[in-house]
């Protein structure tokens, strides 16, 4: 008896991420673009051991067929075998689709943890540094007002054939498009970040950290950076969502993979040519795209009513 | 204001030779010879004279000068010269595409007009949408228009423009046969059928633009006016008496659109940018196709003075909204 009241008048300690995660499930959308990420996900990591059809498999005999939706309702070639289709070499469309989502799905993150690395850490710097500020901020409004996107082609043109030397022709071009993707996209966090770090720095708990003598190191990595985190992983989403659009765009622009390496963006790019004929070769890498960065923004959305202490809890 | 101003224009000076400094250099590394496509036969003291014709004989910084001096010298005295027939710029050396051979302003002058009539009509287009959404959905929060709105402006900035592109040209033009997915450049506006015409095949490049610009400002105009409904001075409007009409499109619409006024002012130029990729879908040769082309052809002078227009424009329209900023808001001042 007497456990049971201890228990009902204390009350339970709970993890604030158990209440971030309770908020976010307020947000329908959030919680939907949540689920289509982890579906897509899954799609493009599981489904080459489930679709085991090689994306890259010329089959002249079963080109140009159509999916099979259109085949059930048309007098058109299609097969089960296929069910999304083929290109005009006969290459399976469902597996290059999985194949070119886990390209897309790679360089979006790589690129996106890139970027929130270099942001976070000029951020940080400028932040907690008072000599660092004026230099580093500076720096950070030039490169704002760069051109990105024509600078971001200048680059994939410059330096893609010196680094295909150097790692292979996938290697290379992965390693530049997720470098030229994070070096152009870091500034919004890193502004975020150094101000946050701004108004976190004259708080109490940062004065008692640094009256018993905490060096600057372990004021950053244990006070300051836990602090920032919400900020960094709304900041997190919209890069991620925005890695994945640019990579297509290049691929789009011609600028990408090569083409014998599909991602979502290049399999569009490569199909926009004959898409009077066969429209669905356009409409299902522009519907993954699509669809992937709406989720990823519908989680931002979530994500930033949930970390935000003012909203959580009402 | 003034002083701020004055201010602001110097320190654009050395941020815009900084930002010339690095496209330059990038270039410089660029490792395209303009000379590779000439026949193997030329003999190899004609090329390097063919290369010093170029202007490629010099060290990286001479070149940089003279391309300076070219881009803010000659080329705007060829400008004026143009303009009221003097002779400011005496026949001096301007800047010459690699590709074209002919000076990099003639070509980007052919190219302006198409991307000002499809770009800048999408963005006016664009804030004309978004200016009422935003209000609507900020005067009935949470109502189901607001719901759509959010929505369609989450779709509008989600879905990249060479899918909405895509997605429209499959659909009116391949099956319904309504718009023609091809701009046509030559086409002159001389009456009504070719007004249509142009209008028509103005109307998917401009839709898929004013689409993805009018999802974001109508954002930002709907939570500044939800910022500002919630003031005090609404309050008191509505204590007076006044009709809920005036208290919205006068008194909280004008203070809303401040801040909203300086994001329109900055998305200018990313609107250039963006549409490169709109431009390549439509095939319509503005700017952004000039740009790819120079990008695939290894034309350095066209790359280098294109690429620095478009950071012009953003630092121009950078400062334009600051100054906005300073001169609507009166509670900011920046002495």
């Amino acid at each position: 008896m007497t456990e049971t009241t201890q228990t009902q008048g204390t009350i339970p300690v709970r993890n604030q991420w158990w209440d971030v995660w309770d908020q976010f499930k307020t947000h329908r959308g959030a919680v939907i673009g949540g689920a289509f990420l982890i579906f897509i996900t899954l799609f493009v990591l599981v489904g080459p051991y489930l679709w085991q059809v090689d994306a890259q498999k010329l089959d002249i005999r079963n080109k140009d067929l159509r999916p099979f939706y259109i085949g059930l309702f048309a007098d058109v070639k299609w097969s089960w075998s296929r069910p999304l289709g083929t290109d005009h070499l006969g290459r399976d469309i469902m597996a290059n689709l999985i194949q070119g989502g886990q390209i897309s799905m790679a360089v979006g993150w790589t690129a996106m943890i890139l970027s929130l690395f270099l942001g976070t850490l000029i951020g940080v710097l400028a932040g907690f540094f008072k000599r660092l500020d004026g230099i580093l901020m500076r720096f950070t409004d030039l490169v704002l007002s760069l051109p990105l996107l024509p600078i971001l082609l200048v680059m994939m043109l410059l330096f893609r054939d010196p680094l295909r030397a150097a790692f292979g022709p996938e290697t290379g071009i992965f390693i530049l498009i997720v470098s030229g993707i994070g070096i152009t996209s870091w500034m919004h966090t890193a502004r975020i970040v150094r101000g946050d770090i701004l108004a976190i720095k004259e708080r109490e708990f940062v004065l008692a950290a640094r009256s018993i003598g905490t060096p600057p190191r372990r004021m950053i990595t244990r006070h300051l950076l836990p602090n920032v985190m919400s900020p960094i992983m709304v900041s997190a989403t919209l890069g991620l969502a925005s890695a994945i659009i640019t990579e297509s765009a290049l691929s789009f622009l011609g600028l990408g993979f090569p083409s014998d390496f599909p991602t979502w963006g290049k399999i569009l790019f490569d199909s926009v040519d004959r898409m009077a004929s066969f429209p669905e070769r356009v409409i299902w890498p522009g519907l993954c795209i699509s669809l992937t960065v709406l989720s990823v923004n519908y989680i931002g959305d979530g994500l930033r009513d949930a970390l935000d202490p003012r909203i959580r809890g009402l | 204001m003034l002083t701020y101003t004055i201010r602001r224009l110097i320190l654009a000076v050395p941020t815009l030779l900084f930002i010339a400094l690095v496209i330059f250099l990038l270039l410089e590394l660029a490792p395209g010879d303009p000379m590779a496509e000439m026949p193997l036969t030329i003999p190899p003291e004609v090329k390097e004279k063919m290369r010093e014709a170029l202007g490629l004989g010099q060290p990286w910084y001479v070149r940089f000068y003279l391309w300076l001096y070219q881009f803010f010298v000659v080329e705007p005295q060829y400008w004026i010269d143009g303009l009221f027939g003097t002779n400011f710029a005496d026949g001096a050396q301007r800047i010459i595409s690699f590709q074209s051979r002919s000076p990099v302003f003639n070509t980007i002058a052919e190219r302006i007009p198409q991307t000002l009539w499809v770009v800048g009509m999408s963005y006016v287009v664009g804030v004309l949408i978004a200016l009422p959404i935003g209000i609507i959905s900020a005067v009935r929060q949470y109502s189901w228009f607001d719901n759509f709105g959010t929505f369609v402006s989450m779709v509008g900035f989600s879905v990249p423009t060479f899918f909405t592109g895509v997605l429209l040209i499959v659909i009116f033009s391949v099956n319904l046969g309504w718009f023609p997915s091809i701009y046509d450049t030559t086409l002159k506006v001389d009456d009504w059928p070719s007004f249509v015409k142009q209008l028509k095949q103005m109307a998917m490049p401009v839709f898929v633009l004013a689409l993805y610009n009018a999802a974001q400002i109508s954002r930002f105009m709907r939570a500044s006016m939800l910022d500002n409904l919630g003031q005090d001075y609404v309050r008191t409007a509505r204590a007076k008496g006044m009709t809920e009409k005036v208290v919205v499109l006068k008194h909280v619409l004008r203070n809303s659109l401040i801040p909203v006024v300086t994001v329109i002012a900055l998305g200018v130029p990313q609107v250039f940018g963006g549409a490169i990729i709109t431009e390549q879908v439509f095939k319509v040769n503005g700017l952004g196709q000039l740009l790819i082309i120079a990008i695939h052809g290894n034309d350095v002078p066209m790359v280098l003075t294109l690429t620095f227009i478009f950071a012009v424009l953003i630092v121009v329209f950078n400062l334009i909204a600051d100054i906005l900023y300073g001169v609507l808001d009166p509670r900011i001042r920046y002495d």
